[in-house]
């Protein structure tokens, strides 16, 4: 039972809210020796596994550290290049440490816009006239449900596909927005949401549905 | 104004305190602004405020549908009046062309102790509901127009609101939507 995270957009396609919950953080290090077995490409400003998947290193991890130093895009902290070490063999034996890459900010907020035209998409691909838009988008990971109000806000969440009960945790968050965020009258509408109460209902009704299932809130 | 089933429960506020609140507000404007109709304008600018962020409150709350009739909506705001005044007031005069009805108020809770003085006879004591009819409407991509014909505090049998449908925001109906 796992919900990893939850998402807001507003009636023009901006994210307005976000909010990973549950996502499983997966890191491994290990030592290298002279050549380096794995395959490694500088993408998307970051260094990341592109071939030689093993240990626990799946291809799509991020280079995050060597030696214990963070590495930043394919910079380390003290300015050093990471794949120009990697190419000399008086660096190793070296710790590489990798993680799944983590999404930006930035990268949410492209996603989220890109999901805007997608669900417009649908309603009119549909065989059956004034069909809605997308409600729920299956992959072999994850289910991502979708839920839009008559005013045209949209509550994303995304879970694991077996987690039931989505469709109703969708109109409680509604309930949440609808108090929490539309009442505080410091919130403007169309704006992010950075609303201390809001985000911590929320992350009790997500606790109390992982542990104990939507009959219960 | 928290639903049940969340930790806070259906919270009932005393009517009073909610008129007392709504006087003082009233009484503030026409101070500020010295002018009964300036105040009459800002109340329904405030009340436009409120009705954008109130409709998700009772869309959440009623699970309501979208309304393809001006009936539907009559009924709907008549059930909002329920739940956040506490009040029903009755659907009347419906126009031939089903586009314009008015909603008559036997009780009013805003106005339960006032009286109107001479210097204010121009004043729409509750011109702040026009403005919320007007906004919760404009966000489910209805325009309307809405006024008092009639007011108790001005020696009216009953007060009288009529409300009348301008047109759909065809241009604003989200795509998907139903």
């Amino acid at each position: 039972m796992v919900i990893y995270g939850v998402y807001i957009v507003s009636k023009s396609g901006g994210l307005i809210f976000n909010h990973d919950h549950n996502v499983p953080k997966i890191e491994v290090e290990k030592s290298f020796n002279f050549p380096l077995d794995i395959k490694l490409n500088y993408e998307n400003k970051k260094v990341v596994v592109v071939f030689g998947q093993r240990d626990g290193i799946n291809v799509g991890h991020v280079l995050t550290a060597v030696n214990g130093v963070a590495v930043a895009g394919r910079e380390l902290e003290d300015g050093r290049d990471a794949l120009e070490m990697l190419e000399q063999s008086e660096n190793f034996p070296i710790t590489l440490k990798f993680s799944r890459a983590k999404m930006t900010t930035n990268e949410k907020i492209f996603l989220a816009s890109m999901f805007y035209p997608l669900f417009a998409i649908a309603s009119q691909l549909s065989p059956e006239p004034r069909s809605s838009g997308i409600e729920v988008l299956e992959a072999d990971t994850f289910r991502l449900y979708c839920f839009q109000t008559l005013t045209g806000i949209k509550f994303m969440i995304v879970a694991e596909p077996s987690q039931p009960g989505m469709e109703i945790l969708l109109k409680r968050v509604y309930d949440l927005y609808a108090d929490y965020a539309l009442k505080n009258p410091f919130y403007a509408l169309e704006m992010p949401i950075r609303c201390e109460l809001f985000e911590t209902n929320l992350q009790t009704l997500l606790e109390t549905v992982e542990k104990s299932g939507i009959s219960n809130v | 104004m928290s639903r049940t089933g969340t930790k806070l429960d259906a919270k009932k506020v005393n009517s009073e305190l909610f008129t007392l609140t709504y006087g003082a507000l009233v009484a503030q404007l026409i101070k500020d602004y010295e002018n009964v109709e300036d105040a009459n304008k800002q109340l329904e600018r405030m009340g436009y405020n409120i009705g954008i962020r109130l409709i998700e409150d009772f869309l959440a709350r009623t699970g309501s549908g979208r309304c393809y009739d001006f009936r539907d909506t009559a009924e709907k705001i008549q059930s909002g009046f329920k739940i956040f005044l506490g009040i029903t007031p009755s659907i009347t005069n419906w126009s031939p062309a089903g586009d314009e009805f008015s909603l008559c108020f036997e009780t009013n809770p805003l106005t339960e102790f006032v009286e109107l003085p001479d210097n204010c006879s121009n004043l729409k004591y509750c011109n702040i509901l026009t403005g919320v009819l007007r906004g919760a409407c404009e966000m489910v991509q209805m325009e309307i127009a809405c006024w008092f014909v009639q007011d108790q505090l001005k020696n009216d049998n009953i007060t009288e609101l009529r409300v009348k449908f301008v047109k759909r925001l065809e241009d604003a109906i989200p795509a998907g939507e139903d």
